[in-house]
């Protein structure tokens, strides 16, 4: 029996190594034909693995020819404006949602459940044509702009505060809070854990966002964008589009390195918004 | 009196502040997602001039069109036969990996966070490392495989090859999906199978799987509807000029290039309606036929 156990033990390892190699080996390629030259990651007999030297030109010619501080820059800025006003705006209507009674919130609940069950596309067309009409095609304000509420964070915040129990408000309410101090001071900071996984989820998707930057900036442009552009202008020069691309997926790599568990839950959490 | 007096300050102190906290993202919400609903649908009767200049409106023309336009049909081939391929398998191994990993066993956290990489990578670098992977001259799938195979050039096969991407970068995070599914059910349903002889193959058939279905009906409703919006793999792998592209590009992919390419804004409201029309239908189907399947303790 113990035998057997461990023979299974080693089996279930064999797989999930197996499955291991698959998800890495596309990265690793990535990284070895960043390093390569040409005429390396051309090579057909003999089939070159490893670069023979360590190659950065690659690197150095895509941070120059793209721009890539300015594309960090963008990327950043777009992250940044849509998880701030994503959480803020969230936060604020999750916990009236949640927890006040008023005239008109069930059918205004019923709009964000109906915007979450409805395919983004159908929105895009009109948003381009809004951001257009206000000439701000080609900013970083466009970037931001259909993000700056959302729908799906507003329902997970609203679960976030139907958790937490009531005897705190009224605790709070006999102190002489009123709702707008009970919500800043005691309920919001509550909800900490939820406005995180909002924050990392809003953060990956506006990132990974490739569709909307495509259609409305074609020069202030973020990471996901300049990688379709500059395939279309390189489109055979591989070791520098894996160079571009290793440059591109770095930053949310490490930070996810670095906060895994956040961001399993933050994007697990999102259920069905992919 | 005092009481209701006292009521009815705080019914409006509620609904001052109820509706101050909600008003940014209705206001929001309102705008960007409400009223642009009814605009494209709106659209979707009218014809974008040339050069973009002015709307006409042309009634049902658009979709008298899109019926007798055979590459909107091909499209829509094309996405189904991506998906048919990309959410069966990627709810299948996914589920398999989760099983494989709820238990206590070293190197589990190394394992999720390997299979979940993918997810935190944008797409575009993901579909260009693919793209170079399958690439028929100097890819390394087929030195592997000592093959010379077009993966993504040959009409026949390349929006399969496409799923076989989607499938990678989607497993892990129906993994996590599963995991979380997986925390519910209770350890005594094994404990008293394995008294009675089960052996981990029948336990996962009927234990697990019929345990685990509400999840694995959440995960295939929406993988569903994923993988019927498919667009950034299909845009970045295959170019204007690849042979294959007639046969792999699909709905989403046509709603940008009418819409932003060749600027017929009206057309491509059209095929959104399309597409809106199309997961509707799949997805009442599978509300359906979930009856059959699911079980709900």
């Amino acid at each position: 029996m113990e035998q057997r156990a461990k023979m299974m033990q080693a089996l279930i390892h064999a797989i999930l190594i197996l499955v291991s190699i698959t998800m890495l080996v596309p990265f690793l390629w990535m990284i070895l034909t960043a390093f390569k030259s040409m005429g390396e990651a051309t090579s057909v007999s003999p089939f070159v693995i490893f670069p023979s030297v360590w190659r950065t030109e690659n690197f150095t010619t895509v941070i120059n020819n793209l721009d890539f501080v300015n594309l960090y820059i963008n990327t950043l800025l777009l992250i940044a404006g849509r998880v701030i006003a994503a959480v803020l705006t969230a936060t604020l209507a999750g916990y009236a949602f949640a927890r006040l009674q008023f005239r008109g919130r069930d059918f205004m609940f019923s709009l964000i459940l109906f915007q979450m069950m409805v395919p983004g596309q159908i929105f895009i067309i009109p948003q381009y044509l809004m951001v257009s009409k206000m000439g701000m095609l080609n900013t970083i304000f466009a970037l931001i702009f259909p993000g700056l509420v959302t729908a799906f964070g507003t329902f997970l915040l609203r679960q976030a505060y139907m958790g937490l129990p009531r005897d705190l408000e009224e605790a709070a309410r006999l102190d002489g809070c009123n709702i707008g101090q009970t919500f800043l001071f005691i309920m919001a900071p509550l909800t900490r854990s939820s406005m995180v996984a909002l924050g990392i989820f809003t953060a990956v998707f506006a990132y990974k966002d490739l569709m909307w930057p495509l259609i409305c900036n074609r020069d202030v442009m973020p990471l996901s964008a300049a990688l379709a552009k500059m395939q279309g202008q390189y489109s055979n020069n591989y070791p520098q589009l894996m160079a571009a691309s290793l440059l591109a997926c770095i930053p949310m790599i490490v930070l996810y390195l670095v906060f895994q568990k956040q961001f399993i839950e933050g994007i697990a959490t999102s259920g069905g918004k992919l | 009196m005092g009481t209701i007096k006292k009521g009815t300050t705080r019914e409006r102190n509620e609904f001052v502040w109820g509706w101050a906290f909600i008003f940014p993202t209705m206001l929001g919400l309102i705008v960007l997602n409400i009223i642009p609903i009814f605009q494209t649908i709106y659209q979707s009767f009218f014809k974008t001039g040339d050069f973009g200049r002015g709307n006409i409106f042309i009634g049902i023309e658009n979709y008298v069109k899109m019926f007798g336009d055979a590459e909107v049909w091909q499209a829509v081939l094309n996405t189904f036969k991506y998906a048919i391929v990309e959410v069966p398998f990627s709810i299948a191994i996914a589920l398999v990996l989760a099983v494989l990993l709820n238990r206590k066993m070293m190197g589990v956290s190394a394992y999720r966070t390997i299979f979940f990489l993918p997810m935190v990578a944008a797409p575009a670098a993901i579909a260009m490392v693919w793209r170079w992977l399958f690439n028929s001259e100097f890819g390394l799938l087929n030195h592997i495989f000592g093959t010379s195979i077009n993966w993504i050039s040959d009409p026949a096969i390349a929006v399969f090859a496409i799923a076989v991407i989607g499938i990678w970068s989607i497993i892990g995070y129906n993994m996590v999906l599963f995991l979380a599914g997986l925390q519910e059910i209770p350890r005594d349903y094994y404990e008293a199978a394995s008294i009675d002889g089960a052996t981990g193959i029948n336990q996962f058939f009927n234990i697990t799987v019929p345990l685990l279905s509400p999840t694995i009906f959440f995960v295939t409703i929406t993988r569903v509807i994923g993988g019927l919006q498919v667009f950034d793999l299909i845009f970045m792998v295959m170019d204007k000029n690849n042979p294959a592209l007639y046969k792999t590009q699909s709905i989403v992919y046509l709603f940008y290039q009418n819409s932003f390419v060749e600027n017929n804004k009206g057309y491509g409201s059209t095929i959104v309606v399309l597409l809106i029309a199309i997961i509707m239908v799949v997805t009442v189907f599978q509300m359906i036929a979930q009856k059959k399947w699911v079980y709900y303790n």
